[in-house]
């Protein structure tokens, strides 16, 4: 007959002998995979940013089918979807509160990481997939704020897509090229349109597949930040692991409870969030003529443009004697000539474009550079740490206040990211970029100091 | 710390050479064909020529624009400003220079037309009348004003522009003050005046 052999009947059965990848699947992910059981809150975000991501999708679709990308009516097509489409108003602000959510959601999955070490053998991989789909996130982001063709949408791309603009030699061309214009215009909408609702979204969900199985791979990290498969049972699973479904599905569900009720709650009450989620200027049809009195980019975005803002030509002393000291920690915590050598050289370099007239790249430059390497710094977390645990339970009771200090700093820049600047908040977003980079930076050094606590053998946990 | 060890791999049977070179001369030939299929795709994100030839000149009629009043037209999408400023912003133009980033317009990312650096601390052909491409050099924003002098705590006691994004300051002839985020005076549009109050903007009598 040449049927694969099933252990269901009826018509499963008849499915699983024709088709036996599917179940497969389903008891690989979801019925057989054995996480630990002493997850906590934290992990509720995994599974909530794959909930979001469908949402986007589905709400984006239902968009697409009214919206024109088209810069005469793009602007209009937004306001007859909000007064004219039946339910267009819900489908739109589950579209917009969806963007800031999945931000949240996949900012407190990455603090989560950050605690208990979950970027760390054998979890890099899994980690590096998840900062493309950070990036992918972001890229995602930006093409679609410029859809709705208000003041926002169009000086906010304005800006970013200017900072291409300061990259030597092929700068100019490049943002021509991505604009398809010489100023933002029909065609710049019209691609970015294509690049929001079809590019991005099938890089995102390609790459979130890709995301779960190697993570499936090597098997979910814990609050205790230690390998359950270290200790197997005589049937070769987990003594410390139970089933993703259902006890992982369920919980799960229970927290998506919570999730609802604040995004429906900001849905229903306060969809713009007071200019935070929906920002006013961005219901005033985009004039090519007139910027706004003040810009800012969403939320999300705030910290690495407070950076960008933060660098500025007196501050360019300052990066070079920390990219001096830097160097020199580098330089004398090696050993091979070689490398050494390499370090030293670099550091002139960076030194050079930092400091030397004629030389040194202009201070905008270096803005794009650092707010780049803000967001880029992060694929590079697995090879910072040195810490001899994983979880910050077992690491010294100050580097919980490190890894505070970073988070404030992250917060103090998304929140000046919203002002407009002045010379007192300028000096603080410094601090915070110093702040925030030297986490990162000096992370190889502070990550290995202290006294560390024991780590068990097995996970903690107490029923409940 | 778990440690890798690479699984052995089955044995290489003999490599057959000839059919080896056909697949790397497959490979090369497929790879070259990718390659030319991609450019016209990259090409096609360009400006298309519709988008090259609409930069066609304007021509702006700038008679009722009072002493110390500003106009804005639109030339390639970008906004132009004309300025009428009066004996006492020009003024404010000649007391400036200590704190320019660049008085005399000698940057030459935005190279400023010789026709109208005369006297350097105008920037216009005629002493009065103003003209600039609206478009701070930082980011690519529109700069706010004019402001009068006080007016503005970011200029101070000058009269000038205000750019919203990144806080970039100018004075009345476009001129960036030091230490702002843009280093580069706002540039001047090539222009020439037709008659003594039409002005063409895009074209200049160089060209």
């Amino acid at each position: 007959m040449g049927l694969h052999k099933t252990p269901y009947g009826g018509l499963m059965g008849w499915f699983d002998s024709r088709m036996p990848s599917a179940m497969d699947a389903f008891r690989t992910h979801m019925s057989e995979y054995y996480a630990p059981k002493n997850f906590n809150f934290w992990y509720f975000f995994g599974s909530m940013a794959l909930v979001v991501l469908v949402i986007q999708l589905l709400s984006g679709m239902f968009l697409a089918m009214h919206y024109k990308p088209d810069s005469n009516v793009a602007f209009w097509s937004v306001e007859f979807i909000m007064r004219e489409v039946s339910g267009g108003w819900f489908i739109r602000y589950m579209h917009s509160t969806g963007a800031s959510f999945f931000f949240i959601v996949v900012y407190l999955h990455m603090f989560r990481a950050l605690l208990y070490g979950s970027y760390r053998t054998p979890r890099e991989v899994v980690w590096l997939i998840g900062c493309a789909i950070f990036m992918a996130l972001m890229a995602e982001s930006f093409f679609g704020y410029l859809l709705p063709w208000g003041q926002m949408s169009y000086w906010g791309a304005q800006v970013i897509i200017n900072l291409f603009d300061s990259i030597p030699v092929i700068g100019p061309g490049l943002s021509t090229w991505i604009r398809g214009d010489y100023v933002i215009g029909d065609a710049t909408l019209n691609r970015f349109f294509a690049l929001h609702a079809c590019v991005i979204p099938l890089v995102l969900l390609g790459l979130a597949v890709v995301h779960i199985f190697a993570l499936h791979d090597v098997g979910s990290n814990n609050p205790d930040g230690i390998e359950i498969k270290d200790h197997l049972g005589p049937d070769g699973r987990p003594l410390d692991g139970i089933p993703f479904h259902p006890y992982y599905s369920v919980h799960d569900i229970y927290g998506l409870g919570f999730f609802f009720l604040a995004y429906f709650g900001i849905i229903f009450f306060a969809p713009e969030l007071g200019g935070v989620f929906l920002e006013g200027n961005n219901f005033i049809p985009a004039d090519p003529l007139q910027t706004p009195q003040h810009i800012a980019p969403l939320w999300y975005f705030t910290p690495y443009y407070s950076i960008l803002r933060a660098t500025t030509e007196g501050f360019l002393l300052w990066i070079a004697a920390c990219a001096l000291g830097l160097g020199a920690l580098v330089y004398f915590s090696l050993r091979d000539r070689r490398l050494r050598v390499g370090v030293a050289g670099v550091t002139a370099v960076v030194l050079a474009l930092l400091t030397v007239p004629k030389v040194q790249l202009d201070a905008k430059l270096w803005g794009v550079i650092l707010s780049g390497a803000s967001a880029m710094i992060l694929f590079a977390l697995p090879w910072l740490d040195r810490s001899p645990v994983k979880s910050m339970r077992y690491r010294p009771t100050w580097h919980k206040i490190v890894l505070g200090a970073f988070a404030v700093a992250f917060l103090v820049l998304g929140y000046l990211g919203m002002l407009p600047p002045n010379p007192l908040r300028t000096a603080i977003a410094q601090v915070g970029t110093a702040v925030y980079f030297g986490f990162f930076a000096l992370m190889p050094w502070w990550s290995r100091m202290g006294e560390f606590k024991p780590v068990p053998e097995r996970v903690r946990f107490a029923a409940h | 710390m778990s440690s890798t060890t690479p699984a052995s791999l089955p044995e290489q049977p003999n490599v057959d050479l000839e059919r080896r070179a056909a697949i790397v001369a497959t490979g090369v030939v497929g790879g070259a064909g990718c390659v030319a299929a991609a450019i016209p795709y990259i090409a096609s994100w360009g400006p298309s020529e519709r988008e090259k030839a609409a930069g066609s000149p304007v021509d702006v009629d700038v008679s009722s624009l009072a002493p110390g009043q500003m106009m804005v037209a639109e030339w390639r999408g970008k906004p132009i400003w004309f300025l009428r400023r009066t004996p006492q912003m020009i003024e404010s133009l000649r007391k400036d220079t200590s704190l320019l980033a660049d008085p005399d317009s000698k940057r030459t990312a935005f190279p400023t037309p010789a026709y109208v650096l005369q006297e350097p601390a105008l920037r216009s052909i005629k002493p009065d009348l103003l003209v600039l491409v609206g478009i701070c050099t930082h980011l690519g924003c529109s700069p706010s004003g004019p402001f009068a002098s006080d007016e503005n705590s970011q200029l101070g006691p000058y009269p000038g522009f205000v750019c919203p994004c990144h806080g970039s300051t100018f004075d009345l002839a476009g001129r960036v003050f030091k230490d702002k985020p843009a280093s580069d005076n706002l540039p001047v549009p090539p222009h020439r005046y037709l008659t003594d109050s039409t002005i063409r903007v895009g074209e200049d009598t160089q060209t």
